[in-house]
């Protein structure tokens, strides 16, 4: 059960994820850092609550799958395998070096847990809903679920891929769109309008959800209902602030694509580690 | 005279209307056999299941028939997730789509996902004839040879291409077909060696002096040129029905037996056979090559041998090849 005590560690989970981010891209000295900070709630909830998973048994058939479409965010990923015990979290710092494991886009065979590889944006629903659809056929209970950026929303390929699993009734599959309204050229609603993006979604046939992705109680409550429609997949448009947890970065497309230089990092590191749960109190 | 241990199909050759059949009609066949065989055998197809051969499969296993509508960038992505979950999909659609559309599709949710997704890539070449050009792939083997993990094969005909099938299914990792449209002879029988990797030889010239490799149904004119040669210059032919990995020791060994070396498809010289066999040769032993292939030009509407012929794929164009090679081999 979802206990206020057990927020309040999610919530600190994500933080610790927030921290492992900054360090990681910062050894890295290129990378994705507003997404992936955005996104660090809704990652510590799936790694420490929703998931049905096994670090120490990445390969179990039974576990829930988790595909990351937009892979440039996976530095966010790579923070919560970690900190779950997937591999050490020191390993981290080892982000986009050569020989590491933990490649700039996320490649399956190279870390195991990873299950897909992705960067070329566009192409992860299609390859979850063909993972549920394939787990559908053999009377599977383990779910799928696909993160997705907003900006992501332009390519054609994912339409295709909501079409499909609308088609299909694919209600095995939660489809989690990062709604922070930034992409690399600037606001989506100005490189691309994406709105009205709820009812593109129903149109697909999809059930929707929105929720406050930094509110991590709505976000697990959004993947509860979820299990419960049978008709659809769901999407959860997930409403976050881009660099969350950082002032400086926050809303700041400028952000979407480099890493913190050694000094802004000691700076944003000090932040972080002061916020201790304000990021659900702005919510509450 | 042709060899027997490749145990042809001898009537092909004395007879003047030779059996015909398409190399779909083989996919269509051996993909029916793989349904029963093996129950993670899927069928992928993006609104052609009549023209690509899925439709037998489709009637006989509905639960395993997977309709995607026009949108190959979804079939390749969407056979990823079966494939990486447990499945073997093959997916189907006009090559000039799939791997034409969704190449980035193919490129990272499959060659480097390495999972079993079999690419099967219909109306292949120039002989799709009436469509014209946007329906004329002539770039698809070039396109699937660059990528890593990719197995790449070109049956020559409709029995090779069911045991194409077949062995496509059973080899774990990314595999790609390509298939042609038109009726054309069948040259092999179930008898007939077919292990992927392994080149076949077919014609086999007494002293041979030029060697010509072939892909996909223009075999059929390569052995009509030797045949039609044979009181000028012993030619040999080989069968090159997988593009990747090539079997660079029987090329080798052509090669440097005969001395001389023309390559025969239906797509670009660049990027195609002609190119793979001319890396292989040039590191390890330069012969003189002719190419027989298109020539950095799309194709247009015309009946199969009009445009065969118009664009020098036909047994005079090959017979032409082998001449000159011959006489720079002289030189």
């Amino acid at each position: 059960m979802l206990t206020e005590q057990k927020i309040k560690e999610l919530e600190l989970r994500a933080e610790a994820v927030r921290e492992t981010i900054v360090e990681m891209l910062t050894a890295a000295g290129s990378g994705h850092t507003a997404g992936p900070l955005g996104m660090a709630d809704i990652f510590a909830a799936l790694y420490f609550y929703i998931l049905k998973h096994d670090p120490h048994n990445p390969g179990w058939e039974e576990r829930d799958r988790l595909i990351l479409s937009n892979g440039h965010i996976v530095p966010v990923r790579y923070a919560a395998m970690a900190h779950a015990g997937y591999f050490p979290v020191a390993e981290c710092l080892t982000l986009r070096k050569f020989g590491s494991r933990l490649q700039g886009h996320p490649e399956r065979l190279r870390l195991p847990g990873l299950e897909t590889t992705s960067g070329p944006l566009g192409s992860g629903l299609s390859q979850a809903a063909g993972y549920a659809y394939g787990a559908r056929m053999d009377d599977k209970k383990f779910r799928v679920y696909c993160a997705m950026s907003d900006g992501e929303q332009d390519a054609g390929n994912v339409w295709e891929a909501a079409m499909f699993a609308g088609n299909n009734k694919l209600s095995n599959l939660t489809a989690i769109v990062d709604r922070n309204n930034i992409q690399i050229n600037g606001m989506t609603e100005h490189v691309m309008p994406l709105e009205h993006l709820r009812a593109k979604y129903e149109a697909f046939n999809w059930h929707v959800i929105e929720v406050d992705g930094h509110n991590i109680r709505e976000f697990v409550d959004a993947t509860e209902q979820a299990k419960a429609i049978y008709e659809r997949p769901t999407v959860i448009i997930a409403h976050t602030i881009p660099g969350k947890g950082i002032k400086e970065i926050e809303f700041d497309y400028r952000w979407h694509g480099k890493p913190p230089s050694k000094e802004e990092a000691q700076k944003f590191l000090a932040e972080l580690r002061t916020l201790k749960g304000k990021i659900a109190s702005e919510h509450e | 005279m042709l060899n027997p241990a490749a145990k042809l199909n001898t009537e092909t050759f004395s007879s003047q209307t030779p059996s015909l059949a398409a190399t779909r009609d083989g996919f269509g066949k051996g993909l029916l056999e793989l349904g029963e065989k093996d129950p993670r055998v899927l069928a992928l197809c993006a609104d052609l299941a009549e023209s690509t051969r899925m439709l037998a499969f489709k009637e006989k296993y509905p639960e395993r028939y997977i309709e995607l509508g026009v949108a190959e960038q979804n079939l390749a992505a969407v056979a990823s997730g079966l494939a990486n979950y447990g499945k073997i999909p093959f997916i189907a659609s006009y090559a000039a789509f799939s791997p034409g559309r969704n190449n980035e599709q193919i490129r990272t949710t499959i060659s480097l996902n390495n999972v079993p997704v079999k690419i099967v890539g219909s109306h292949a070449g120039l002989s799709v004839g009436p469509d014209g050009a946007t329906h004329q792939a002539l770039e698809d083997i070039a396109l699937m040879r660059v990528q890593p993990n990719m197995t790449v094969l070109s049956p020559c005909d409709e029995e090779e291409a069911r045991k194409a099938t077949l062995a496509a299914a059973a080899h774990d990792g990314p595999v790609y077909i390509r298939l042609a449209r038109e009726k054309t002879p069948v040259m092999t029988t179930v008898e007939s060696p077919f292990a992927i990797g392994r080149a076949n030889l077919l014609w086999l010239g007494e002293n041979p002096q030029v060697t010509i490799f072939a892909t996909g149904p223009l075999v059929y004119q390569a052995l009509q040129a030797a045949k039609e040669l044979e009181s000028e210059i012993s030619v040999s032919v080989i069968n090159i029905h997988t593009i990747k990995p090539l079997d660079t020791a029987a090329i080798l060994a052509a090669a440097k037996n005969s001395g001389a070396v023309v390559t025969v498809e239906e797509h670009q010289i660049a990027g195609g056979l002609g190119s793979a066999v001319a890396e292989a040769l040039a590191q390890a032993y330069p012969v003189p090559i002719e190419f027989v292939g298109v020539r950095d030009q799309f194709g247009q509407s015309g009946e199969p041998a009009e445009l065969l012929a118009h664009y020098k794929l036909d047994t005079p164009a090959i017979k032409e090849a082998v001449k000159t090679v011959f006489a720079r081999k002289l030189q």
